[in-house]
């Protein structure tokens, strides 16, 4: 079981990983049920604290929160008044003066979340929803939960799957996240991208390298498409949108040389016809609805731990 | 320490009790047996089994009522076990919980809150190995293994073999 904040997938240790995947898989069981709600969190309060756009994310741990019958409060910078320059330590401590149990931050500064655990601003648990090029590690979690539901059985972990991430490494919190945590599963990982989006010292990671979409292609379990984070390319890291997705995006030609039971992932939002042709988005082999609605699921396993038993400072 | 139940007890109880159940619910037709996870699901399968071999197959599941217990907030989270419905359902059905100890009622509480969740049996009833008494809330079992009156200082221990390697019911003082 975990306890105090997530914010890193290299936090978890392998069994706490596939312990929360279990109870993931149950909650998401219940969920399908007749009654989808559990009183578990009752009287629980998640603060979503966005100060970047998001779609998924927030709608899936608001949904996740009130599934487990806790309170939900969204907060998104604009229209706050962190758009009037309030720092991020005041807004924490309006939130830890409202009773907030625990804190869900996307913010687009790398070590945002961390920054609020490890200060005394407020004592809520902290669950990284993102920060900046850093990590993202629901989505890693919700990403294994999904490979593990089409392509292992319950109580294995992830050895002998070969994952390729494809695209935009240097900017992605979710390669980062994925990274750590599908190599502690035991999964081979590859990443896929042109040199110049590839972060300095790569080569240090736990993964192999490459930069030939077409050579990989055929001997892989699960290709991850990323998202050309097209806010984050001021500087000309490809020549063209055209040039990259044609060496570098999935589309039909590429979708055919997969192997039968290879699955296709996405983190969205997707940019239909850049690095996914809308086809291959659609395909029978993608799972990209399926990491929306396992999302829920893990998530909800995540509140459930960090929150659904005794916490620091709770009386006995 | 002191032995309340050897392995021939147990077995014995068991059996008895699966024959009051059928004699209560008129045989296996609409028959429901859940039993509450760790050794209340391997009782369940005891009672299952015997009752298979009498009057034929029964309907048998698993229900872990983990999210459902109202001490949650005392003690660290558990992790979730897996809950498994019969194939038929719940759904109109009689449906005997089945546990290995019965003492303040607060798991059988929890466990009337769980099967609220996953539909409307016609009737619940309850099957418990021992009950030691101490109850803190109005709920009392249709089947009774033993009845064992201990001090609330006490504990009761049930050791299956399927789980502990050996079956056996002892009072730790």
């Amino acid at each position: 079981m975990i306890t105090g904040h997530l914010l890193s997938a290299a936090d978890l240790s392998k069994d706490e990983a596939l312990n929360l995947l279990s109870t993931a898989k149950e909650l998401a069981a219940i969920t399908d049920g007749p009654n989808k709600k559990l009183p578990t969190l009752r009287g629980k309060t998640v603060v979503n604290l966005f100060f970047e756009d998001s779609t998924r994310t927030r709608i899936s741990f608001e949904t996740a929160a009130k599934r487990l019958s806790a309170d939900v409060i969204n907060f998104s910078a604009k229209g706050s008044s962190v758009s009037k320059g309030e720092s991020l330590k005041d807004t924490a401590q309006t939130l830890q003066a409202m009773g907030a149990d625990a804190v869900v931050i996307r913010h687009g500064s790398s070590g945002a979340a961390k920054r609020l655990a490890d200060t005394q601003w407020i004592q809520a648990a902290i669950i990284n929803a993102g920060d900046g090029t850093h990590e993202h590690p629901t989505q890693a979690l919700l990403d294994a939960f999904t490979i593990k539901q089409h392509l292992r059985n319950d109580k294995s972990d992830l050895t002998g799957i070969r994952v390729l991430i494809v695209g935009d490494i240097l900017h992605s919190r979710v390669a980062r996240s994925n990274v750590l945590l599908l190599t502690k599963l035991g999964a081979q990982v590859v990443l896929v991208a042109p040199p110049t989006l590839l972060p300095v010292g790569v080569g240090d990671w736990p993964v192999e390298i490459s930069y030939d979409l077409d050579s990989q292609i055929e001997k892989c379990d699960v290709v991850m498409m990323l998202r050309i984070q097209l806010e984050r390319m001021a500087d000309s890291f490809f020549p063209t949108e055209r040039e990259y997705s044609r060496r570098y995006g999935l589309n039909s030609a590429r979708l055919a040389k997969l192997s039968k039971s290879a699955i296709v992932m996405h983190p969205g939002p997707m940019n239909r016809g850049l690095e996914i042709s809308a086809d291959s988005a659609d395909d029978l082999k993608s799972v990209i609805i399926d990491q929306v609605k396992n999302g829920v699921a893990v998530r909800m396993a995540v509140l459930y731990e960090l929150l659904g038993g005794a916490q620091i400072g709770d009386s006995k | 320490m002191s032995i309340l139940l050897s392995s021939s007890d147990i077995d014995r109880a068991i059996k008895r009790i699966s024959h009051e159940i059928l004699e209560h619910n008129q045989g296996i037709t609409n028959l429901v047996l859940m039993g509450i996870p760790t050794r209340g699901a391997y009782l369940a399968d005891r009672i299952s089994a015997f009752i298979t071999e009498i009057e034929g197959p029964v309907a048998t599941g698993v229900l872990d009522i983990t999210l459902h217990r109202d001490d949650l907030r005392l003690r660290p989270p558990k992790p979730l076990l897996p809950t498994k419905l019969p194939p038929g359902g719940i759904e109109g059905k009689d449906l005997v919980l089945v546990d290995d100890v019965l003492f303040s009622g607060r798991t059988i509480r929890a466990a009337l809150d769980a099967i609220g969740e996953l539909g409307r049996p016609r009737s619940v009833q309850l099957a418990v190995l021992v009950d030691r008494g101490h109850r803190e809330l109005p709920i009392r079992a249709d089947y009774v293994g033993k009845n064992i009156p201990t001090s609330k200082s006490e504990s009761v221990k049930v050791h299956l073999s399927e789980y502990d390697n050996e079956d056996l019911v002892e009072l730790i003082k």
